[in-house]
């Protein structure tokens, strides 16, 4: 747990990693993951400035309500659980949960069991949802295709990330991803990404990781942007919200001040 | 106190033909684009009839508007704060698409392109959600003159409890229109459910609107409203609801629907109010007493306690000045033949409505009585207990004596008008029946039959002197010619190079507003 023990581990890692990585890997596990990870901030600042009118859940709830009932709960709860395990399993090392006694056997149990209860809601969830996009004819209508992209890559990262929870862990021999893909992934952020770990994973986890950096790019121009908006706020301010007509500035000469979007103009 | 003002409507049913031009003027102003192909801003019931969207009036099935709980504290219908924001994957009081009508066009050009001799080619109705071939099915005025309402018409929830007796034989019964925009509330459950807190309630006039901006489409202002109201765009993902024109109004210009009305029958004016006895007031506890509660809300711009308190509050002179002309004021509380739709709600709804006499007059001609004679409206009056009980659901919470009240100052006034036209003799004590003078009857009669534009729509313009201010610096942004007497002005006319102009806060009263009696 100390800084000494961090750095041991880091040199080690390090040293493995320097034999055996090559310039394809780097790029593909260094270079690009922060790309997108620079596409993720930039795009969200640049979103939240010039498109505060684009950014909306896009309901689609008025157009059909029975499929969504089920689909759109059962999603976002999976996916929120599925969230906090990714804090616990590939964000929390592995030194922290063996520090404050959990075994390493009991820790693999409880992400199996709790990691595959995400999974079924989540891909219930996603499943009827893309469902619900495909063939609900109102819905498909009001569909854009950055939509399609984003359910798409859901769906990958949902179905590799399950595959080896449930497969590997339960039944197959266990692959220890805490000491491969995660430091890979904490390293992103703290600035040492260990490329070996990952780059000599199971093809499965890097098609999972490869997905999750790819949607990091496509997050800020979808309706994903609407999971920032969670409205929190609500819970203590007061229900009648009053405001002051105030004195604007009058907007640019040709653009008519225009938030909307032109009239026929495809969303 | 505390002083506030809202601009208000008042509707006088008696003279609504069910034409629909304000529907269709606001459709063309408001909701033309996609995304809102099957809004209605403003739309026109049948009533008798089960309304748009269908039943909206039932909460104890969409959930709209107030409650209160055990403690008798106000309460949102839909349930509290933290239940919000765990549904808000699915709202659970949600219309449908299906319950507004399914909205479709025509596919006008097999017609335009149909070879020469084709035998009366067809357009389809296609839906406007996909583009695709559809059966109508429902639509927001299918309930036109009753069409349909033997099957519909006695699901309609202001009729609960009156079914047994309601045969609905539809060739006698009685039946009205009903005119709706948003009622603009003093205490709108919409703003009190929109998570994102991107509904607001303007603090100078009491609009309520939509931040186009701020709305993330969590979609709960549109089943929080009681009167649905607020509407989802299904393109932009963005809800929007009846402006009353705000643009108009702060010109001093009436909304759109009132210029257009056919049969001249909306007003619009201000109420001045007691911002601090809204909620009070919102939380009676029997339902039958928020009519009386709101009419307490509201304060008398006569009255010099008022007069001071609305200029330490910030109420411009030339608003309370147009408060003490306000023909919705009149007609609320002077004389108080306008009601509230469904005060039971507890929204505080600012759009009021004189019930309609027509039908019962009607009603009494047609069994041979003369309609003008207040003892036989009276007696119809008592006689027709099926619509006065309907409308007492609709304006009173389902108090029929407040409406019978009502219909026979109406009566009344109607019955002294024609007396003097026809030299008739007339029964003195017949104002002071319905607890009026002659003088006030006629004033009612003025107002309700013969009045002018300025006398029907006292708007005061917005104050929006701080806005000409900067704006006068916008415009030194292009040219620095153009300042007040700098070289560029010469020549210049009253409009500027970018259509801006010198505009200032004098420059305004030449707009033609109120006024002039266009009418
Ligand atoms: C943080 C709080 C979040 C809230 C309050 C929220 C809320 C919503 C709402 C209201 C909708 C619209 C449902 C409808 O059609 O009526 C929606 C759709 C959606 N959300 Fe979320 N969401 C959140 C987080 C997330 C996250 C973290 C993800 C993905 C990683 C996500 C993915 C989606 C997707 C893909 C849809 C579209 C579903 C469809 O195809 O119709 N959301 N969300
Ligand atoms: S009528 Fe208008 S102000 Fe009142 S709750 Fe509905 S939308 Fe809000
Ligand atoms: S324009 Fe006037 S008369 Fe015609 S439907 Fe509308 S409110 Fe009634």
């Amino acid at each position: 747990m100390s800084p000494c023990v961090w750095s041991l581990i880091d040199a080690r890692s390090e040293a493995r990693a320097a034999m055996s990585t090559t310039g394809a890997q780097i790029f593909w596990w260094v270079v690009l993951p922060y790309v997108a990870l620079g596409v993720f901030v930039v795009g969200h600042i640049w979103r939240w400035r010039y498109d505060q009118f684009g950014w909306t859940s896009r309901s689609t709830q008025l157009q059909e309500r029975r499929l969504l009932k089920w689909g759109a709960p059962i999603f976002h709860y999976g996916t929120f659980a599925a969230i906090g395990g990714h804090v616990i399993g590939v964000l929390i090392p592995e030194r922290w949960t063996r520090a404050i006694g959990i075994p390493e056997a009991g820790y693999r149990w409880f992400s199996a069991i709790a990691g595959t209860i995400a999974a079924v809601l989540i891909i219930g969830g996603v499943v009827v949802l893309a469902l619900r996009r495909l063939f609900v004819p109102r819905v498909r209508a009001t569909t854009s295709p950055i939509d399609y992209v984003a359910l798409i890559l859901l769906l990958i990262i949902i179905l590799t990330g399950i595959a080896p929870t449930v497969g590997v862990n339960l039944f197959g021999h266990g692959y220890d991803y805490r000491t491969t893909v995660a430091p890979w992934f904490r390293g992103l952020f703290s600035g040492s990404p260990q490329i070996a770990g990952i780059a000599h994973a199971p093809f499965i986890y890097q098609l999972h990781a490869t997905a999750a950096w790819v949607i990091w790019g496509v997050w800020p121009f979808s309706r994903l942007v609407h999971a920032w908006s969670y409205p929190l706020w609500y819970l203590w301010r007061p229900y009648v919200v009053f405001r002051s007509r105030v004195a604007q500035r009058p907007t640019e000469p040709g653009t008519g001040g225009r938030k909307w979007r032109k009239i026929g103009v495809p969303y | 106190m505390r002083v506030m003002a809202n601009v208000a409507m008042v509707m006088n049913l008696d003279k609504c033909i069910g034409c629909h031009t304000c529907t269709v003027t606001c459709k063309q102003v408001w909701t033309n684009r996609p995304g809102t192909e099957y809004v209605y801003f403003n739309n026109v019931e049948t009533k008798p009839g089960i309304g748009y969207p269908k039943r909206y009036e039932d909460q104890e099935q969409w959930h709209g508007g107030w409650t209160l709980d055990r403690k008798g504290r106000l309460q949102l219908k839909a349930g509290g704060r933290l239940r919000k924001l765990l549904s808000i994957f699915y709202n659970p009081d949600l219309p449908s698409i299906d319950d507004y009508g399914d909205p479709w066009t025509y596919d006008y050009q097999t017609v335009l392109d149909a070879p020469l001799g084709t035998p009366n080619p067809a357009a389809h109705s296609i839906s406007a959600l996909t583009g695709k071939d559809m059966n109508i099915g429902w639509g927001s005025n299918f309930e036109d003159d009753l069409a349909g309402a033997p099957e519909t018409g006695l699901r309609d929830p202001n009729l609960a409890g009156l079914e047994e007796r309601v045969k609905m034989e539809f060739e006698q019964v009685f039946m009205f229109y009903l005119p709706r925009i948003c009622e603009h509330c003093l205490n709108p459950s919409c703003v009190a459910s929109c998570p994102s807190g991107a509904m607001y309630k303007r603090a100078e006039d009491g609009i309520v609107l939509v931040d186009q901006d701020k709305c993330r489409g969590w979609r709960f202002c549109v089943s929080g409203c009681p009167y649905k109201k607020v509407y989802f765009n299904h393109r932009t993902g963005k809800a929007e609801k009846c402006t009353f024109c705000f643009p108009r109004i702060e010109a001093g210009q009436p909304t759109v629907c009132s210029e257009t009305c056919v049969g001249r029958l909306r007003y619009l004016g201000l109420f001045l109010y007691d911002a601090d006895k809204v909620l009070a007031a919102a939380a009676t506890p029997d339902v039958q007493d928020l009519y009386e509660a709101q009419l307490d809300v509201f304060l008398d711009p006569n009255d010099p306690e008022v007069a001071a308190a609305a200029e330490r509050d910030g109420i411009p002179y030339n608003w309370l000045e147009a408060a003490r002309r306000s023909p919705v004021y009149e007609l609320a509380v002077r004389h108080r033949v306008a009601l509230p739709l469904h005060p039971e709600y507890r929204t505080l709804p600012m759009v009021w409505y004189i019930p309609p006499l027509s039908p019962v007059a009607d009603v009494v001609s047609a069994t041979g009585y003369d309609a003008d004679d207040p003892d036989a409206v009276f007696a119809t009056i008592e006689a027709l207990r099926i619509p006065i009980e309907y409308l007492a659901n609709l304006f009173t919470a389902g108090d029929s004596e407040v409406i019978r009240t009502v219909l026979r100052k109406l009566a009344a006034m109607r019955a002294i008008q024609r007396a003097t036209q026809l030299g008739l003799p007339l029964d003195a004590r017949l104002a002071g029946s319905v607890g009026a003078t002659t003088d006030d009857l006629d004033d009612l009669y003025r107002l309700l039959a013969i009045a002018k534009y300025d006398q029907r729509y006292v708007i005061p313009p917005a104050h929006a002197e701080e806005a000409g201010r900067l704006m006068g610096q916008h415009e030194q942004l292009f040219c620095s010619l153009d300042t007040d007497g700098g070289p560029g002005m010469g020549g210049m006319g009253p409009t500027g190079p970018h259509g801006i102009g010198s505009w200032s806060p004098e420059g305004r009263r030449t707009l033609p507003v109120v006024g002039q009696d266009r009418h």
